[in-house]
């Protein structure tokens, strides 16, 4: 029969990781369906990230994860600008306060070097200060990395979502995946509560359900303990305070609370590290927010001075190892994507080629497309013109200049063009990360009714689905 | 890029930025241009659908709606001229500002600019209450404009964070939307809400059956998509409760919409939130002027109007002498005291809006001594019987005339009994 649900291959989980891997498969003459769970690309661990663009200098030499990061940085300059994924260059500097943490940097820069990130140098604590003038007192010295850089956690997964998807990849949302069975021929049929499709090759890239998955396929080898990350936004007024992402020294179990610019002109102040039992728990603690809040005043006074503009809390999908538990079964058609705990959103390229290549070692026949679309994102960063300061495109449609939310200042226009763009904002939170609608100061007193109506509107839902009432 | 000239800018078209506005026109200023990045002036009443608007500044008691249609009239009646979905960006020069509207972008050079740009209530993540993030979180402001702007019913039980004039005004407006409010809750041992609004309090316990939860703070919000509850603590006890709801409304907790002045880098003043400012309103930066809520969280409107009018004064004088005051001395409280506004004394001539220092404490006292040094030196005493916080009193600005205008910074205090 011709199985309009017959896929070539499935890959489960559109979160970062997933979508990546499913834009990469969008390049060959395949039938590819990306399932994803949830009602939303890149809604799960991908969006609560730091959004840190990471080198991989401080990686332990060897792992996997390590070269992988190394390879995804080569390929996301490129690939960040064609697609216009706000960023912003800023450079990290790890700085040490104790003389335990300073006599550790020459191995840090050794490792760094080890790990093929040639330019991370030593800085004194006088170049530290000259860079950042606001940083308390105190630095004994620190590690200068300048590849590291800040971008945008919710529009890389929505670009490569929707580029797998203007090339020919089926995308499923609401599609829980619950079971998983194989026929004599090699077909898998993978069932979720309401329909099911059909498909030769799997890769699981469920993020915090990898390992469930994983069991539904026959193996038991890691068991993802969600490790939450709690985190607090500062107003954009502190921007000015910060010009770097200043790093602490790592430990073994935590790359520790970090401050960072935000490419939407915030103060990212962060994560906490708890591991959890739940895998949905992405609440915040008190206990959690005034930890965060003792270290950012011991950092830069400054700082908590300063409003709070949001607070919310990711879960790593950490295992009991240390390093990404990717796996392929060529005789099962089975590529294993587990455990890429926290640095995910960095490595995502990485994963994504190394992952085909497995597929196509366990002979998924490859072949190029003669073509394959570039797509161009929004703009949503504070580095690169926004529509509300193009004169251009407001002479063109004047809704570019008529602004919705003035925090963030997002027109009308955007949230029209994110209500019909090719993966359309169903919710007020899938808006919030395509436009940043509702995410600034004010969280809504002046426009959360006006926002609401508007895409309520052009998406032809009610107020009250959008409010989950 | 256009640059375009007028006389006054008014940035901010709430009852502060239209009343200065008319009286500016009023005092035979012409030139004045209103920008309001709302698609109509009026500011916040537009949306508070209950009465109590205009006693003091239109002589009469108006709905919110009621009493901004009155003020719109008036502005289109003096011609003033009105830029709408006009928001104000950024500086680009000490009298020059950026704006963007659907007509494109543009400068604006001013002689005289007023900044007008109100406050708003701080929702739940400034104020760092922790949980989930579920839709069904609101602020009186944003709760109005579901309920009374786009018409819609938005729960079925309500929780309000807060017990103050605002709080009550979430009651009523949640009441309007059919949505029972299950508490009030404060941190503080009692309501703050004075004389003559205790009718309405009375109206909202006694008949809407909203029951007032004292020294209570809200310590996690439950519920995934939607809010499902609101664990609270008590600060007496210690004491753990979850209760259910599906909406919570934040009220109060005021901060000033002070963005456009500290980019423009106006000398602030921490406990107010607003821009430092003389008894004629007088900012740090030469030619800019603020009034209404910007300079210290919200008053009643009519309040807001008149300090909008005393600004039009100020700035009518500006504009035949150009004198702006360069020292001065900060006006700082101390704790029990929560803030003072005006912040700044230049000169006694500059006396403040209608006369009066406003003032908030942040806690109960009874029986209260306030005092204003220079120094050491006593400038001023006035007692006050019961001070309630999240409401304002006067003080008396007669003493201004004591001032040394090189001297120390003054300070008020407060010897009270806390109650
Ligand atoms: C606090 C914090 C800070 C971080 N900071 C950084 C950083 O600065 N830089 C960086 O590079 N990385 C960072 N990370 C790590 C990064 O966020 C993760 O590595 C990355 O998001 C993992 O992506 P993923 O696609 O594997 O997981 P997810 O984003 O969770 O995607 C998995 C998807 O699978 C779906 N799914 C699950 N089960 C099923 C099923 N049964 N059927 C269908 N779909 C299913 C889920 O709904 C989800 O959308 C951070 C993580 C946290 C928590
Ligand atoms: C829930 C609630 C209930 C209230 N109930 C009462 C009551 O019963 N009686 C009473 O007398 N008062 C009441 N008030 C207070 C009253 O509404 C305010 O005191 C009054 O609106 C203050 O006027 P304002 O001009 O200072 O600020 P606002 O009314 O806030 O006006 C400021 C204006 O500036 C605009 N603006 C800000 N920034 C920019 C920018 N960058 N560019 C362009 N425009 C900008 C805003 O859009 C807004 O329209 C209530 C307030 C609230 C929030």
């Amino acid at each position: 029969m011709d199985d309009q649900n017959l896929y070539d291959i499935a890959v489960i989980g559109a979160g970062v990781v997933g979508a990546a891997i499913a834009r990469e498969l969008a390049k060959y003459e395949l039938r590819c369906v990306l399932l994803e769970a949830g009602h939303d690309v890149g809604a799960g661990t991908s969006k609560a990230s730091t959004s840190i663009w990471h080198t991989g200098f401080d990686a332990t030499p060897g792992t996997l994860e390590a070269r992988l990061m190394r390879r995804s940085y080569e390929l996301m300059g490129d690939y960040i600008a064609k697609a216009g994924i706000p960023v912003e260059r800023t450079g990290a500097i790890l700085v040490a306060w104790t003389e335990e943490q300073h006599q550790s940097l020459p191995t840090l820069l050794a490792r760094a070097h080890t790990n093929g990130v040639t330019d991370v140098r030593l800085m004194s604590a006088e170049e530290i200060y000259q860079r950042e003038p606001y940083l308390n007192q105190g630095a004994l010295g620190g590690l200068y990395v300048p590849g590291e850089a800040i971008f945008c956690t919710f529009t890389l997964p929505l670009a490569y979502a929707t580029q797998a998807i203007v090339n020919g990849v089926t995308l499923k949302l609401n599609f829980p995946v619950r079971q998983i069975q194989r026929d004599l021929d090699g077909v898998y049929t993978v069932q979720s509560p309401e329909s099911s499709v059909r498909c030769r090759y799997i890769v699981n890239a469920a993020g915090l359900y990898g390992d469930e998955i994983d069991r539904l396929l026959g193996y038991n080898r890691f068991t993802v303990t969600p490790r939450r990350g709690e985190l607090i936004v500062f107003d954009k007024l502190a921007r000015r305070l910060v010009n770097h992402i200043l790093l602490p020294v790592p430990t073994s179990i935590t790359k520790g609370v970090l401050i960072s610019p935000t490419v939407f002109g915030n103060v990212l102040l962060g994560p906490t590290a708890e591991d959890l039992p739940d895998k949905t728990d992405t609440a915040t603690t008190a206990a959690g927010l005034h930890m965060l809040l003792d270290k950012g005043k011991a950092l830069i006074t400054q700082l908590v001075d300063e409003e709070v503009t949001a607070i919310y809390a990711g879960l790593r999908p950490a295992t009991e190892h240390k390093d990404y538990q990717i796996f392929a079964h060529p005789a099962e058609c089975y590529v294993c994507v587990g455990g890429i705990r926290s640095t995910g959103v960095s490595a995502s390229l990485g994963i994504a080629e190394y992952v085909v290549a497995l597929l196509a070692a366990a002979q998924l026949p490859l072949n190029p497309k003669p073509e394959f679309k570039p797509v161009q994102m929004p703009n949503i960063g504070e580095a690169a013109q926004r529509p509300y300061q193009s004169a251009a495109l407001i002479a063109e449609n004047p809704d570019y200049g008529r602004m919705i939310c003035f925090c963030e200042r997002v027109s009308v226009g955007e949230v029209i063009d994110a209500a019909h763009s090719p993966i359309p904002a169903d919710t007020l939170d899938g808006l919030r990360r395509r436009t940043r609608v509702l995410q600034g100061r004010c969280q809504g007193f002046n426009c959360h009714a006006a926002v609401a109506t508007l895409l309520a509107r052009e998406r032809g839902q009610t107020i009250q689905q959008l409010l989950s009432l | 890029m256009t640059t375009n000239h007028c006389t006054v800018l008014i940035i901010g078209g709430g009852p502060a930025g239209l009343a200065a506005a008319l009286e500016l026109k009023h005092l035979g200023i012409d030139n004045i241009k209103i920008v309001e990045r709302e698609a109509e002036i009026g500011g916040v009443p537009r949306f508070c659908h209950h009465t109590g608007f205009g006693l003091r500044d239109l002589r009469r008691v108006y709905s919110g709606p009621a009493y901004a249609r009155e003020y719109q009239a008036k502005i289109a009646k003096a011609k003033i001229e009105v830029l709408t979905s006009t928001t104000v960006t950024g500086w680009t020069g000490p009298r020059q500002v950026q704006m963007t509207s659907p007509t494109g972008i543009r400068e604006m050079a001013a002689q005289a600019i007023l900044l007008a740009t109100g406050c708003r209530e701080r929702p739940a993540a400034a104020r760092l209450v922790p949980g989930n993030r579920p839709a069904g979180i609101f602020t009186t402001g944003s709760l109005q404009r579901f309920i009374y702007g786009a018409e819609q019913s938005i729960g079925h039980r309500a929780i309000v964070v807060g017990a103050e004039l605002v709080s009550l005004s979430a009651v009523l407006t949640l009441h309007h939307a059919q949505i029972p409010v299950a508490q009030m809750i404060t941190e503080h041992p009692a309501h703050q809400i004075d004389w003559p609004f205790i009718p309405a309090l009375w109206y909202a316990t006694r008949r809407l059956g909203s029951k007032v939860t004292t020294q209570t703070e809200v310590s996690r919000i439950l519920g995934h998509k939607r809010v499902e509850a609101i664990e609270l603590t008590s600060l007496k006890t210690g004491e753990v409760e979850t209760v259910a709801c599906d909406t919570i409304v934040f009220t109060g907790k005021w901060i000033a919409e002070h963005e456009l002045a500290r980019l423009g880098d106006l000398q602030m003043d921490k406990a107010t939130s607003g821009p430092q400012v003389d008894g004629a309103l007088h900012t740090s930066t030469p030619g800019v002027f603020a009034a209404g809520n910007l300079l210290r969280g919200a008053e009643t409107a009519d309040h807001a109007a008149l300090e909008g009018r005393h600004a039009a004064h100020s700035i009518a004088h500006f504009l035949v002498n150009a004198f702006w005051p360069q020292s001065g001395v900060a006006f700082c409280v101390e704790a029990p005291l929560a803030w003072v506004a005006p912040n700044r004394v230049f000169t006694s001539l500059a006396t403040p809006p209608m006369g009066k220092f406003l003032f908030q404490v942040q806690q109960f006292c009874s029986r209260s001594q306030l005092h204003v040094y220079q120094g050491d030196r006593l400038l001023h005493s006035q007692t006050f019987a019961r001070l309630i916080p999240n409401c304002s009193y006067r003080l008396d600005s007669q003493w201004l005339a004591g001032v040394d205008g090189q001297g120390a910074p003054l300070r008020m205090t407060v010897d009270s009994r806390s109650a």
